[in-house]
């Protein structure tokens, strides 16, 4: 099996730390963020500070989606969480009847509502990177989270399929290290392609294995 | 018993029995790891059983106390009525009662015998291995290129006996390989043999074993309490055996000073005040409170006086050994390449003294048994102590740049090196952002934070798990980003919040690609086999900050200084470079 060409990592260890003051140097610098997609990440530590949002330097057609389908999961879920607060709140309000259980689930459907209106771009959010020697994941819009994990730092690979995911033929593949912050969960992956990713993540691993 | 399994080659073990044969140093040790099965000491069932003993004997003990005081001074009242021993002496099944404790304590004493013939371990060229249980039996085996540290453990019920507990530490929640116990000779030794082995090293040193104990003319019992004696009141470390390098004490009045002056001092001062206030107010069920507040602060210094005393970091050829203990005494060797994360921290009230603690994270200290002095590596210390440890836990051959480099971090306003937060990040963070920075040496990923606590974070690059940087709403507007390093479980946690977006992207790209490095160049699970290969220079005496390199040390020292903590000039210098470079 073959993953994409992925983009080569420069030795780029001498570089010491560059803060904000070496812009006063003066250097012409890629503002332009078209331009500032294509550079190297490497080269990047000179980099203005002019954008405000997380962003790595990989052109965004470059990172692995996960299956649209999971933006429909989600839904599910969030709209069977609905029906539950609604049926909650009107079977308290039927034997109460005081208005407080309706205002109550009345909030919680509109931030529910809110949450499904977000999902679709969220599950768009979510990506991941295969590099040279690490795995690069990507989630969130409003809390942002961009996660690197050494592919020699893998203890185990998870595979986990929920009932509605089943239906689907998507499952969701965790990436567990030593450390429990990792926490690198890539869902909605159609089945095929989580084995396929795990038994690459497996063998890239044990050719980069060192200690703990 | 596995086919494949291979002894390691030891030169022949002596026959003790057979007349003749003169008795080697080192036999106890080599018989212990020659592969084969072996047993626990033999006072183990009733050392392991001690503490319910003790508990056992202190109600029956306290019992006939006030049996004695009653029977003394029979004004002072009788034993109270639902007393057990009452009961039991006034009932008519007295003999009855008495077989049952007797059947039961014989059965306790055959299960005990049972269970410490079941238990046996054995160490292999490769593995530790116990086997234990009666009815659920039990083979625990550990690679030894797995150990993350070995600690013995003694505590005073076993002190007297003569025995020590091997904990043999590997990753993992529970996983410990517990040899319990051994006898108390045996435990150093066939330590530094496990570490040995673990460490990949082809040939072996014979572990010398100084049998002191043997004065001629004295009777057995006199030789085994003088033995005892001595053994209770030796130093915790003893220098001469370890092959020490390096060495770092805590002395035992900053301790205590050191515990003194903390935060439930603070509390206590403040409960006393408020009780002397309400008491000449007339309210004198305020004094009720102070008991429970005494009593529960002056065991609290106690507890970590009595665990901390004695604390020394000591740099033995297997690793660094921490070891602490008033009563019972621990101490831990943890091999090179062990240390994920080490934090430098200094309280407030520490402050004006310029005392600083060290904390380390490490795998294996398990959440079961959080035990301060496992992840603590300096209780309390100067910096040039501090400095030490650090360079220790760090395997940093010279002492002067890493206190340089504290000393930097720690005490100036903006450390060369440094990068930090820009000026806005002060609307999240009023007054920690001017401390808040990092910088990346050759090896190490530092961060600096803090103001009422200051901390610095060094971090081996070759031990982080993963990196991550994030950006909530409000950071987003203000273009701040923050970024964690994820290390194993403990005391430290490696955040770097409000850096720059552009910093933080710069630190999250150089990090990783520099965390894949070092990957790649670790060999710490099998540590010297790597030294073989590629020799290291030989770490040098650190005597804190008295000690005076020679002439070739000294250049290797400076060389190593520059290559590791660039001065601003040069990283200036650097940066421009690479600017010009960008920009060509």
């Amino acid at each position: 099996m073959t993953y994409p060409e992925q983009p080569p990592r420069q030795p780029d260890e001498s570089v010491p730390p560059v803060s904000e003051s070496a812009e006063v140097s003066g250097v012409p610098s890629a503002t332009d963020p078209a331009t500032a997609e294509h550079t190297h990440p490497a080269a990047a530590p000179a980099a203005p500070d002019d954008r405000g949002a997380l962003e790595l330097d990989y052109p965004l057609g470059q990172w692995q989606r996960i299956s649209p389908k999971y933006a429909v999961i989600e839904q599910i879920g969030n709209g069977v969480t609905m029906l539950i607060v609604a049926v909650i709140a009107a079977l308290v309000w039927w034997l109460n009847e005081t208005p407080w259980p309706l205002i109550a689930g009345g909030a919680v459907l509109i931030i529910l509502i809110i949450t499904a209106i977000l999902i679709p771009r969220r599950a768009r959010s979510i990506g991941y990177l295969l590099r040279e020697d690490d795995l690069l994941f990507r989630r969130g819009i409003m809390w942002q989270r961009f996660v690197a994990v050494p592919y020699g730092r893998m203890q185990l690979v998870d595979i986990n399929r929920g009932p509605v995911a089943r239906a689907f033929g998507l499952s969701e593949l965790k990436f567990v290290t030593a450390a429990v912050g990792t926490n690198v969960v890539i869902p909605g992956l159609p089945l095929e392609e989580a084995e396929r990713l795990r038994d690459h993540l497996v063998a890239v691993a044990e050719s980069r294995r060192s200690g703990l | 018993m596995s086919s494949d399994f291979s002894p390691i080659p030891r030169e022949p073990v002596p026959n003790a029995d057979q007349p003749g044969v003169p008795l080697v140093p080192s036999s106890p040790v080599a018989e212990l790891t020659d592969g084969e099965w072996h047993r626990m000491h033999p006072a183990t069932p009733l050392l392991r059983g001690g503490v319910a003993f003790l508990v056992i004997l202190g109600i029956v003990i306290s019992n006939f106390r006030e049996r004695l005081v009653a029977f003394v001074l029979p004004a002072w009242g009788g034993p109270e009525e639902y007393d057990p021993i009452t009961a039991i002496l006034n009932s008519p099944n007295i003999l009855l009662i008495l077989g049952g404790v007797l059947l039961f304590l014989l059965l306790m004493l055959v299960f005990f015998y049972v269970s410490w013939r079941m238990a046996t371990f054995r160490i292999g060229s490769d593995a530790v291995e116990i086997r234990s249980g009666i009815l659920f039996r039990r083979h625990r085996r550990a690679q030894l290129d797995r150990i993350q540290s070995v600690n013995i453990s003694r505590p005073l019920f076993a002190r007297i006996f003569a025995a020590a507990k091997l904990e043999v530490s590997v990753a993992g929640d529970g996983a410990n390989v517990n040899l319990e116990y051994l006898h108390a000779r045996d435990a150093e030794p066939l330590r530094a043999a496990l570490l040995t082995l673990a460490s990949g090293m082809q040939h072996r040193k014979a572990a010398a074993h100084a049998d002191a104990s043997a004065e001629p003319g004295t009777s057995k019992l006199e030789r085994l309490v003088t033995d005892r004696a001595r053994d209770l009141l030796a130093p915790e470390l003893d220098i001469a055996q370890h092959e020490v390098s390096a060495l770092v004490r805590v002395p035992p009045l900053r301790l205590i000073l050191s515990t003194v002056i903390s935060m439930s001092t603070v509390i206590l001062l403040v409960t006393i005040g408020v009780v002397v206030y309400l008491t000449t107010r007339g309210q004198f069920w305020a004094l009720f409170v102070l008991l429970p507040t005494i009593l529960g602060v002056v065991s609290y210094y106690w507890n970590r006086i009595a665990k901390a005393m004695r604390f020394s970091v000591a740099s033995t050829p297997a690793g660094m050994r921490i070891g602490a203990g008033l009563l019972s005494t621990i101490n831990d060797t943890v091999p090179p390449g062990r240390v994920h994360a080490v934090r430098v921290t200094q309280p407030l009230l520490w402050r004006p003294f310029g005392w600083w603690q060290v904390q380390i994270n490490r795998a294996g200290t398990s959440a079961l048994n959080p035990a301060g002095s496992a992840t603590t590596a300096l209780p309390v210390g100067r910096l040039d102590d501090a400095a030490a440890v650090v360079g220790l836990l760090l395997n940093q051959p010279f002492y002067q740049p890493v206190r340089g480099l504290l000393g930097d971090a720690l005490e100036a306003p903006r450390p060369r090196g440094f990068v930090g937060n820009p000026r806005r990040a002060a609307w999240l963070d009023p007054f920690a952002w001017k401390r808040t920075g990092y910088t990346l040496t050759g090896d190490l990923l530092i961060f600096r934070r803090g103001v009422v606590w200051r901390h610095l974070d060094l971090l081996p690059l070759a031990r982080l798990q993963s990196l991550n940087t994030t950006q909530g709403p409000i950071e987003r507007r203000l273009r701040l980003a923050t970024v964690t390093a994820h290390t194993v479980a403990g005391p430290v946690i490696p955040q770097l919040p409000h850096m720059s977006t552009a910093d933080s992207v710069a630190l999250f790209e150089r990090v990783s690609a520099a965390v894949t490095v070092a990957i790649g160049e670790d060999t710490s699970h099998r540590w010297a086999a790597a030294r073989a290969s590629a020799p290291v220079p030989e770490a040098p005496r650190i005597d804190l900050g008295l000690w005076e390199p020679t002439v070739e040390q000294e250049a290797a020292l400076v060389a190593a200084d520059a290559q590791r903590y660039p001065t601003a000039d040069e990283a200036e210098q650097t940066a421009a470079e690479t600017n010009q470079e960008n920009t060509k």
